[in-house]
């Protein structure tokens, strides 16, 4: 039997009623006693609080050429001046994501990365095979805890409670603070499509800063399942759905994070790719009412089997099922009649463009 | 007063003469968190005991409902169309599904009484 590991906050979910399941390898809340949907809406309206404390982090020490760092990732970090993130992917020589990640710039010689919980320490092994001696290359994440406050108020409550110095962070950029004591990253990032911030701090110091946030009404906490909803609602992928190591950054349609300029792994293969011509690509697209498709259902075009949704789900906001596959390419042109098909449902769909959900305040 | 029966899927019926309505149960509702989408089955359709009915769907899973007794739909609950959540707020009242013309009374022998169904949710 596959033993779960758990955040520090394992004993705040139970008192508060959370329904826990697997996830990556972790005992994680999926929702606690409101509901998914209730927990979607607030992290829409007001700010919602996740325990992200499962995710993997890594720290870097040294110089970021020399050390081997700038030929890891699909872009480079030495261009990545200090207080900014980047978003981007380690691929393997194929070209297939071994996970998504985003990269900070601590330090002109220190950096600190950011990956899944279920990857994470296949992910550790496979940077440190890339390095160089002389880097110093670790595994914090056993120390480190990770709370998200996620939704329109979040700046608000934030400022109030922790500091006036968060107030003015912009998008993709962190301060190194104090709180409750101890340095803390305060990064405006997230995965939910509205204004938020991810906080890294000491392990030992989460289940303090959780309640003290929590003592806000304008904050409460939300699960997983609610997490999923609003990363759906605005098209960003999940790794182990939407990517893995049989995937691409380009047929996930994301290109935009892969920098041609720089040297890594998986580049060839990428290059390679872009001349002879994707044979699947992503596609998203609306459901024509309240029916949700959900991973790995058939995507048809007319009498064709064009390929395969990797994501699926209902969107509160638009109130029909979204979702994400990855299709032949005749299948993934904007506007595209598609059927998604399991058993025996059949739901008609349409291709649309992302994000599906155009009202968060990510960008606020 | 009309006789309630649950069956092992988690359906409720209530059995009015020859007709029975049907809906999901207060625990089926909880399991599946928030409703989504209820298929209602189409007026005139002929379903045996146990085979398919509808379907629902959560914000988890995509369920089937099965027909707790044979017979032909009669009506069913337009309100669900537009308001799936009623599921969860009044699943073994305003949510009702569908109605049935039952073709075999003594089917209910096959199902649970409200007590017999608590003792079996007890045991899963």
């Amino acid at each position: 039997m596959e033993l779960l590991r758990e955040t520090p906050l394992i004993g705040r979910h139970r008192e508060q009623k959370a329904l826990l399941a697997p996830f990556g390898g972790w005992n994680m809340p999926i929702q606690y006693e409101g509901g998914i949907l209730a927990e979607h809406r607030w992290c829409r309206e007001k700010t919602a609080l996740f325990d992200i404390c499962h995710m993997g982090e890594f720290l870097y020490r040294g110089d970021i050429v020399a050390g081997g760092l700038e030929n890891v990732f699909t872009f480079s970090v030495a261009s990545l001046p200090e207080g900014r993130s980047r978003y981007g992917f380690l691929l393997n020589e194929h070209g297939g994501v071994i996970d998504d990640l985003i990269v900070f710039r601590l330090a002109k010689d220190e950096v600190m990365i950011v990956v899944n919980a279920a990857t994470a320490d296949n992910d550790f092994g496979v940077i440190r095979s890339r390095l160089k001696a002389g880097a110093q290359f670790s595994d914090i994440s056993d120390a480190t805890g990770k709370l998200d406050p996620q939704g329109p108020l979040s700046r608000d409550v934030l400022t109030e409670l922790l500091g006036r110095n968060i107030s003015s962070v912009p998008y993709f950029r962190f301060i190194t603070t104090d709180i409750l004591g101890s340095k803390a990253i305060v990064s405006r990032t997230g995965y939910t499509g509205e204004l938020g911030y991810e906080i890294f701090l000491p392990a030992e110091k989460t289940v303090e800063l959780w309640d003290k946030l929590l003592k806000d009404p304008r904050m409460k906490p939300a699960g997983l399942g609610a997490r999923d909803l609003l990363r759906l609602e605005v098209g960003y992928s999940l790794y182990g759905n939407d990517l893995d190591e049989t995937i691409t950054p380009l047929e996930a349609g994301l290109e935009g994070f892969v920098n041609f300029d720089t040297e890594f792994i998986g580049k060839g293969a990428l290059l390679r790719q872009k001349a002879t011509g994707l044979k699947r690509c992503k596609v998203s697209f609306r459901v024509g009412s309240r029916r949700s498709p959900r991973h790995y259902y058939e995507i048809w075009s007319g009498e064709r089997k064009v390929g395969v949704t990797t994501s699926g789900g209902f969107a509160p906001m638009l109130g029909c099922g979204i979702g994400l596959g990855l299709v032949s390419p005749e299948g993934a042109a904007m506007g595209t009649e598609l059927t998604i098909r399991h058993d025996n449902v059949s739901m008609p769909a349409t291709a649309c463009e992302l994000p599906f959900y155009r009202g968060g305040s990510v960008r606020k | 007063m009309p006789d309630i029966y649950y069956t092992k899927e988690h359906e409720w019926v209530k059995v009015d003469g020859d007709i029975a309505t049907v809906g999901i149960s207060d625990y089926a509702a909880h399991q599946l968190g928030d409703i989504t989408f209820v298929e209602l089955p189409k007026p005139g359709k002929a379903v045996k005991q146990f085979e398919v009915l509808c379907a629902i769907e959560s914000v988890k899973a995509a369920s089937d409902i099965y027909a707790p007794v044979s017979g032909t739909v009669v009506s069913v609950n337009e309100a669900l169309n537009t308001r799936p959540e009623i599921v969860n707020e009044s699943p073994e009242e305003a949510a009702w599904m569908a109605t049935m013309k039952m073709t075999d009374r003594s089917e209910v022998a096959k199902l649970m009484n409200r007590g017999q169904y608590d003792e079996y949710r007890k045991g899963l």
